[in-house]
């Protein structure tokens, strides 16, 4: 199973709504996957590098983190903790610094860029979502996933949404065949997953194709040439929402449009408290056919 | 157990006004589907469906039911004599296994909407998607929009009427079912082909399109089947599978 649900706005007036109607988009697909929970939402730019960090011992992990930061990288660091997880505001140019600061200290990072933040934890939705204050949030665009594991662990790292480069983020429902020699190939240039999840290899396979060049639609093209299996793929960048499904289709997917947003569920369940979502216009993306908004 | 809700229905309905409402922002499920099984008729609107699945289901007698908004999975489910109005979109396995009465979605149907059904009329007013008719075993079913691939799979009764297009592999394995198409075909499954269109099809076309409320010419149909091929196993056919 698994639920995605994902909201794009195309006007600035829902935008201080946007991690209410998430939240409630999220939990409304609760039923479709217990194990994990997660959302990323694109808020205001900021002036510098966002990271977001988890550590199952937060108390420890980040007493001191602020200070430590400073000194290292010469400048001034924020560090805003929320439950286990603390969003870093960085000074730019800093990120490989920080990376390997982290990797040396075992704290784990959820993603990083200048609008994205990333809040995954075990448990159900209406949890997880309470626990980072995702209600509170405004932003521009946001995805949302809850999960039923089925090929990797249940852990942080196994929730959804992944982020592999940038501002960059995917959630899955399905299961891939063809990860292992995917991720394979993906190493050798560069994009190594950290976990042995197979949605993450997907979310690599996107990064390395922006990387090289091919816009968002050419990425999610290249996802049913080369990934094998099941898959109902939600993608977020910085200014951009994307959807496609395998060729079988067989993972639900539905769609609302309106002049207000973009969104995506699993079920209608997830629009149900959607403004105007009566006068929308509801229809069920196509197989093997990508879809992608970007302002 | 009553629940507050069922306690509601129960007091709607000695009122006695015709058509009955039960609003779905405060009644379980479940009690939904039990008073509605417990009739032998009236008119019934559901309100505030607000997705939810297995809404009106094994219902049996000529209810007259209007659901006001778009459903979840399995709507109107074990259909029996039943009439089940949705006025939005609906999930997952509409009307699967119908036996008798109708069912009809004004918005679009997902997956394998009619599956299976015994009898009775689907109308879906605008497209369904993948695996429309799948196993269908005698029910009728027109989609006034388009359907999606593996639609009619293994279908070995009834019609299945499009008036827009139909998706890759239409009619694989198909038994006796009739396939009419009024737009392109994408591509026709493993023993589906194309046959003549004879009076007795224009009929029976002629009525289901008048049933479904669907203003369309039956001339501009043409007409699948099954070329019977794959019915028992035999060796020189081994390569249609």
């Amino acid at each position: 199973m698994c639920g995605i649900v994902g909201l794009f706005l195309k006007k600035d007036d829902l935008r201080p709504q946007l991690g209410d109607l998430l939240t409630d988009m999220l939990i409304s697909m609760t039923d479709r996957g217990p194990d994990s929970a997660g959302i990323a939402i694109y808020g205001d730019d900021s002036q510098g590098l966002k990271m977001t960090i988890q550590s199952d011992t937060p108390d420890e992990t980040f007493a001191g983190l602020e200070d430590n930061l400073n000194a290292l990288l010469g400048a001034p660091v924020q560090v805003r903790v929320v439950d286990t997880h603390a969003v870093l505001a960085l000074p730019e140019g800093s990120e490989a610094e920080v990376r390997a600061y982290m990797a040396e200290k075992g704290i784990r990072i959820m993603g990083a860029g200048q609008s994205m933040e990333i809040f995954k934890e075990v448990g159900l939705p209406k949890d997880v979502a309470a626990r980072f204050g995702i209600r509170q949030m405004g932003g521009s665009h946001g995805i949302g996933h809850t999960r039923m594991a089925t090929e990797s662990a249940v852990t942080t790292l196994g929730a959804h949404p992944f982020s592999t480069d940038g501002d960059q983020c995917l959630v899955h429902n399905g299961s891939l065949s063809n990860h292992n020699r995917v991720r394979r190939e993906l190493a050798r240039k560069g994009f190594v997953p950290q976990t042995q999840n197979d949605t993450e290899v997907a979310a690599c396979y996107i990064s390395s194709r922006l990387a090289e060049g091919a816009n968002l639609g050419e990425a999610l093209e290249g996802t049913l040439e080369d990934l094998d299996g099941f898959f109902t793929f939600v993608v977020g960048t910085k200014n951009g929402f994307g959807v496609v499904r395998d060729p079988i289709a067989c993972k639900p997917a539905v769609m609302a449009e309106t002049d207000s947003y973009v969104a995506f569920g699993s079920e209608y369940r997830a629009f149900a408290n959607l403004p105007g979502i009566e006068n929308a216009r509801i229809w069920e993306p196509e197989p093997a056919t990508v879809y992608f908004w970007e302002r | 157990m009553t629940t507050m809700a069922n306690t509601q229905i129960r007091e709607d309905l000695d009122i006695g006004l015709q058509p009955r409402t039960i609003d779905m922002a405060w009644t379980e499920l479940r009690d939904l589907n039990s008073t509605l099984q417990a009739q032998t008729g009236g008119e019934w609107v559901i309100e505030n469906p607000r997705g939810a699945h297995a809404l009106a289901v094994g219902l049996q007698a000529p209810l007259e039911v209007t659901i006001k908004g778009s459903t979840g999975y399995y709507c109107a489910g074990m259909n029996k004599e039943a009439h089940v109005h949705v006025t939005g979109s609906v999930g997952p396995g509409v009307a699967e296994n119908m036996i008798s009465g109708s069912v009809t979605v004004e918005g679009d149907a997902s997956q394998y909407a009619g599956a299976t059904g015994h009898g009775g009329l689907l109308v879906i007013k605008g497209n369904a998607s993948s695996r429309c008719g799948i196993s269908m075993k005698g029910i009728d079913i027109v989609v006034h929009g388009n359907i999606g691939h593996m639609s009619a799979f293994m279908a070995q009764s009834g019609n299945l009427v499009v008036l827009g297009d139909a998706g890759d592999a239409l009619g694989d394995s198909l038994y006796e079912a009739r396939l009419f198409v009024r737009g392109k075909v994408k591509s026709l499954g493993a023993d589906c082909i194309e046959k003549e269109m004879r009076p007795e099809h224009l009929e029976i076309l002629a009525d289901l399109l008048k049933r479904a409320g669907a203003d369309a010419d039956p001339s501009e149909f043409r007409r699948y089947g099954s070329a019977r091929k794959l019915y028992n196993f035999h060796v020189d056919h081994a390569g249609d599978y």
